[in-house]
């Protein structure tokens, strides 16, 4: 929709200072899906012109790096997480078309329970790089995100980019996902990764994405009392119930520990 | 800015978009209406365009990105005059009903590589659909046919396609807003933030030191009459509670003050600066809290003057009556059953917002509204009334109406739109969005239906009680004639000798509710089909036997708890053979299902009379043009439904010519009398009977002026083609025409009524662990009488179980405690799409209705009404719980199999 109240589009390599009311750009399909009556400036990411994904042993994923770039990477890529990448391209509510426009790193930044990209990134290792006009910083994806629509973002604050290490890139992996209605919106996300050790992460039926790991792959009941143990809030929206949120990462979790083992 | 250019279907635009301007509203803008706003949020797809080949939403993609592209809409598919092999396949196949979808449709599959041709429902998860359940849509996408040429004067029975088609499929279809107005203005609403407050004072000055803001319009500005923004042809069936703007708002999202500007972002700035002082008051947002003592009173008004019947206990409408003795009946029961049922608050969801414009004619200074209604006539009624303006002063005309479904016999902007358009005599426009539909518009009525239901030990039933309340919302608008089908129909459909009725429509201060596609129906005929299956499993017996033995037979009255209705009978029936349909569906082999799933099968039943009770009135107007073609006007208005495609039908048939030779005008209050409008499933049999009349009349007229003309008596004149054969010398109507001008009128004042039934029956397998259910197989049988146009009806009853699906298995429009809509995009409020939505198999019942135009009956609203209950009763038997509460969905559903 039209954004009305913004007066500028701003590149972002012209230096000038971070105003109130300035939004970065990416995509824009969460910007331009509903008012934004607070911005007045866009400054546009996309301007950086940054290379979308950069594989060099590890991978670096800039944050502009749209949906359908990356699917077309992971398809392309002949790596083991290649599958992975692209059942986290899938898990949008979003069609194949907003692919075109919407970006990895808006889909991190907005931190919905439901974002398929932080699952993705959280569950192979992703650590963030964030930029300011002063100086970078390096967060792990799972403390990136720290509630629904919440990240750890200052104002004026940009992620760059997210690197997924080299090791993560070849492990095992399984993916499960639910929602309530055929190619829905997730109400629970669950992916595992194997190599020596397991680790399972959970998103979409908490607030925040919950990392789960195990030197070595663990028991039925251990996993289900690791999850009971860790997550006490269950995301309560209209995706889904809490009670069925519970229930089904329990069952998911356990699957994939089956499929992994 | 400098230097922006974009070429748009091969011309070019250099003008630089706004900073925050979204691509769909610049192409538009710029003319190019085939783009159309259906959330203008991202959810909908029906503003796809192609940005250098690529499909995207435009409503999401910044304008200024355009710069250097190449843009693709609707209206650049076809190349040198050749429309695109998809248009063509949407063509054949009919791939649309109102086709405020079929641009976004279009444009997306133009775009498919194989892979994505090969899974459709993962393709096409990003367009919606309202009006076709999809399949017309698959198969268009795979390049299925259906669309015929009859001969002339045979077209009745026959797939015509819909007269609009070719402007469907190339974007240049009219619909409401598709028109450029030079001067435009821009309404944008203050709304409310309290469910009750008194408001105290506005201040706008603010708002109108906004550059481009003209004047900001509150209830010091309103007239101080009061209406009802329902349309009925009776206005007393509504009670007259509301003003434009009031000064006590009773819902979060109540319209507070209108702002006109000269853009919409001036207008937007001015409505944010608006400061009103509210005193806030008590509220209540259940419906029966809002019935006990001591409550908050929503509308603190006369009874008779306002026609509410008790407006200090809350009670809009009541009903209590009882046929037999309820007592009795049930004491000779061999089992009883009794259950309270629940449906939620639902949204129409038509594709096209609400939305109206107003100018004035430049020479007669005569003021026309072009708006998004059902009802033409009735809001111009209703508007004259507000207003004190003569009717000859206004004029109403729909464009093509994206979608109504009820949403739209209701006037909630065209009272705005001449409010603003009076006071600044300039051309103004108000067009609704997606949020405003769900906080601000209507909604389908909630109810909560307690069933209390008895019979012998065969299935006879010897009581059959209900108990219901409707919850109305902050405005009464329909809220009677909701109330009282609920309980009519619902009822009569099966005989038993005792019945009671007890009903309430409760004002409360939430979203108002109004019109629905079942009017009321559906929500009791939930309740009751689920109590009858219970019952039957109760006793043992299988329900269909029981809907046998005791739905109405052929030639039996037809008795609600009130007792016979005056002009309501059986004209025909076809229940018995679309019962068969199911049995027979049910007898098949199940085929594979998943390990460990639970199957079942289930039905219900519904029955619904083919026009509404104490009048609606049609009228059409047939006239033999120069060149021997005829133009049929006709007041009703057409959004997808398909009534045009058959009063073509009927008018060529009944002249004996090529449907070609018959152009239509429609929805304009200059073209006819009066029309009541397209709602109560009219089109057909009250629109259609009034064209067929016409038809019949203007054949008359034609022989006789064909027998004058040739001196041939009329005795030996008959119908040929083009002219008319007079004892071997043939005149064709060109020459007709050029003598006194012949015109025809017809009209149908709605009465006798008949019913038509309808029967959904589902096989469904259940995962426990889950809660997911999938849909192995899905019959509907229709009782439509005559099917006019097998292709369309069947689109009809497509659409209408797919509503009924999304009723059943996803949709509810929720509220906080303050009655604010917390579910007001289509992100939160999931609508169907083509990956939920089943394959139907429909069948029609082989009957004639002795009252309808040429045996026909309606079916628009009707296979709605089944749905959601065979779905609850297929769970039913697959699982032994009986879910009570709709939706049904997978969280639902576990917690439901979980609990037992
Ligand atoms: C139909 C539809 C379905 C959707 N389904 C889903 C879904 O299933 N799950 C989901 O999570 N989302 C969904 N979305 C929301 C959104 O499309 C995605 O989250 C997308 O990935 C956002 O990316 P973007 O580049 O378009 O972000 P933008 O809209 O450009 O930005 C989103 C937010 O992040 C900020 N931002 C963006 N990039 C950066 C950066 N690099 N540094 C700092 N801040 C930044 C912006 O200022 C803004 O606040 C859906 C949207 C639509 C329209
Ligand atoms: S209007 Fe753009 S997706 Fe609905
Ligand atoms: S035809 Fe698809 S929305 Fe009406």
């Amino acid at each position: 929709m039209d954004l009305n109240t913004v007066v500028e589009v701003r590149d972002p390599r012209v230096p000038g200072p971070w105003l109130p009311g300035d939004a970065w750009l990416a995509g824009g399909t969460q910007l331009f899906s509903e008012p934004q009556p607070l911005v007045r400036r866009l400054v546009d990411l996309t301007r950086f012109g940054w290379p979308p994904v950069t594989l060099g042993g590890d991978l670096e994923l800039a944050a502009t790096c749209t949906i359908a770039e990356l699917s077309r990477f992971g398809r392309d890529s002949g790596l083991p997480v290649a599958e992975l990448v692209e059942q986290c391209c899938r898990a949008f509510l979003a069609s194949f078309k907003v692919w075109n426009t919407a970006t990895v790193g808006g889909n991190l930044c907005n931190a919905l329970p439901a974002g398929p990209m932080i699952s993705l990134t959280a569950a192979l290792d992703g650590v963030c790089l964030l930029r300011t006009g002063g100086g970078e910083r390096r967060v792990p994806v799972v403390d990136f995100v720290r509630g629904a629509g919440e990240s750890v973002l200052t104002d004026g604050e940009l992620l760059r980019s997210i690197t997924i290490p080299e090791a993560a890139l070849h492990r095992r992996s399984a993916f499960r996902q639910v929602s309530l209605h055929a190619h829905g919106r997730s109400g629970a996300l669950l992916i595992g990764t194997a190599d020596t050790g397991f680790a399972l992460t959970i998103t979409a039926a908490t607030p925040r994405p919950v990392r789960l790991d195990f030197p070595t792959a663990p028991t039925a009941a251990e996993l289900r009392s690791a999850i009971l143990g860790t997550v006490t809030d269950w995301y309560d929206d209209i995706h889904g119930l809490p009670a069925w949120r519970r229930h089904m990462v329990l069952r998911l979790a356990e699957e994939i520990r089956e499929e992994l083992a | 800015m400098t230097g922006f250019e974009v070429r748009v279907n091969g011309r070019t635009h250099d003008d630089a978009p706004r900073p925050g301007q979204c691509l769909r509203t610049y192409l538009r803008g710029h003319g190019w209406f085939g783009v159309k706003k259906g959330c203008d949020a991202g959810d909908c797809g029906a503003c796809t365009v192609h940005v250098d080949g690529t499909p995207v939403h435009s409503c999401l993609y910044p304008a200024l990105r355009a710069d250097g592209k190449q843009v693709t809409t609707v209206e650049g598919l076809a190349t040198d005059g050749e429309l695109h092999p998809v248009q063509e396949q949407f063509l054949a196949a009919q791939g649309f009903q109102c086709g405020f979808c079929t641009a976004g449709f279009l444009i997306t599959a133009a775009a498919l590589d194989d892979e994505g041709r090969a899974d459709l429902p993962r393709a096409l998860k990003g367009n919606l659909c309202r009006c076709t359940g999809y399949r017309a849509i698959e198969d268009a996408i795979t390049g299925v046919k259906h669309v015929e040429e009859p001969a002339d004067g045979e077209a009745v029975g026959r797939n015509l396609g819909a007269p609009a088609g070719p402007q469907v499929v190339t974007g240049t279809a009219r619909y409401t807003f598709d028109v450029d107005v030079p001067g435009l203005l821009h309404i944008k609403l203050v709304r409310s933030p309290h469910a009750h407050a008194r408001i105290t004072g506005i201040d706008t000055a603010a708002a109108l030191a906004v550059p481009g803001v003209r004047v900001v319009l509150t209830h010091e500005d309103a007239p101080q009459r009061l209406y009802s923004s329902a349309q009925h042809e009776i206005v007393e069936d509504d009670p007259c509670d509301t003003r434009v703007f009031d000064d006590v708002v009773r819902h979060v999202g109540q319209r507070v003050a209108a702002v006109v500007g000269e853009t919409e972002a001036a207008a937007e700035a001015g409505a944010r600066l608006v400061r009103v002082d509210y005193e806030v008051l008590p509220a209540v947002t259940d419906a029966h809290a809002a019935m006990r003592p001591g409550a908050p009173v929503v509308h603190d008004k006369d009874p008779v003057e306002a026609r509410i019947a008790r407006p200090a206990d809350n009670v809009l409408a009541e009903l209590h009556d009882e046929f037999g003795d309820f007592a009795a009946g049930l004491a000779e029961a061999d089992a009883v059953y009794r259950g309270t049922f629940r449906t939620p608050r639902a949204q129409h969801a038509a594709l096209e917002t609400h939305g109206a414009l107003a100018w004035f004619d430049a020479e007669t200074g005569r003021l026309t509204v072009r708006t998004s209604t059902q009802t033409p006539f009735l809001t111009r009624r209703s508007l004259c009334a507000l207003f004190d303006l003569p009717e000859s002063d206004l004029r109403v005309v729909a464009g093509r109406v994206g979608g109504g479904f009820g949403g739209k016999q209701e006037m909630l902007v065209e009272d705005v739109v001449v409010l603003a358009a009076l006071r600044l005599r300039e051309p103004v426009k108000l067009e609704l969005t997606r949020s405003e539909q769900f906080s601000g518009s209507t909604t389908r009525h909630p109810f909560t239906v307690e069933v209390e239901v008895g019979a012998k030990a065969d299935g006879t039933l010897t009581a059959l009680r209900v108990h219901v309340v409707s919850d109305t919302g902050a405005y009464g608008n329909h809220g009677p004639g909701v109330l009282f089908h609920s309980c009519g129909e619902s009822i009569a459909a099966y005989r038993c000798p005792n019945k009671r009725t007890d009903a309430y429509a409760v004002y409360t201060h939430n979203v108002p509710s109004g019109a629905y596609r079942g009017y009321g129906l559906g929500q009791v005929i939930f309740a009751v089909e689920s109590a009858l299956d219970e019952l039957a499993h109760r006793l043992g017996i299988d329900p269909l036997l029981l809907r046998e033995r005791s739905a109405v037979r052929d030639g039996d009255p037809l008795t609600t708890a009130s007792g016979a209705e005056e002009d309501l009978l059986i004209g025909s029936y076809g229940l018995d053979q679309c019962l068969d349909v199911v049995r027979a569906a049910r007898a098949e082999p199940v085929g594979p299902v998943p390990g460990g799933w639970l199957v079942g099968d289930g039905a219900a039943l519904s029955m619904i009379a083919t026009a509404p009770p104490r009048g609606h009135f049609g009228e059409a107007r047939l006239r033999l043009l120069a060149d021997g073609t005829f133009e049929l006007s006709v007041g009703t208005a057409e959004f997808g439904n398909g009534s045009t495609t058959v009063h073509r039908q009927l008018a060529a048939s009944a002249l004996g010519v090529a449907t070609s030779r018959v152009s239509i005008r429609q929805s304009d209050t200059d073209l006819v009398r009066h029309d009541t409008g397209a709602f109560g499933s009219t089109g057909v049999v009250i629109a259609g009977t009034a064209v067929l009349r016409a038809a019949e009349a203007m054949v008359g007229a034609l022989l006789g002026a064909a027998a004058e003309r040739s001196g041939v008596d009329v005795s030996r004149c008959a119908l040929v083609g083009r002219g008319v054969d007079c004892g071997g010398r043939v005149v064709p109507f060109s020459e007709l025409a050029a003598g006194e001008p012949l015109t025809t009128t017809g009209h149908c004042d709605g009465t006798p009524r008949s019913v038509a039934f309808n029967v959904h029956w589902f096989r469904l397998a259940v995962d426990p662990g889950t809660g997911e259910v999938r849909v192995l197989r899905s019959v509907h049988a229709a009782d439509a009488g005559q099917v006019l146009n097998p292709m369309q009806c069947r689109g009809q009853v497509e659409g209408g179980v797919a509503q009924g699906f999304g009723a059943a298995v996803a949709e509810h429009v929720d509220t906080g405690a303050d009655g604010a809509v917390t579910t007001a995009a289509f992100r939160q409020y999931h609508v169907p799409t083509f990956a939920d939505v089943p394959r139907t198999e429909v069948h029609f019942a082989d009957v004639t209705d002795p009252l309808g135009p040429l045996g026909a009956k309606s079916m628009s609203e009707s296979p709605f009404n089944p749905v959601a209950p065979a779905y609850a009763n297929a769970l039913r038997a697959a699982t032994g719980v009986r879910f009570t509460d709709l939706p049904l969905t997978r969280d639902r559903v576990w917690l439901g199999l979980s609990r037992d």
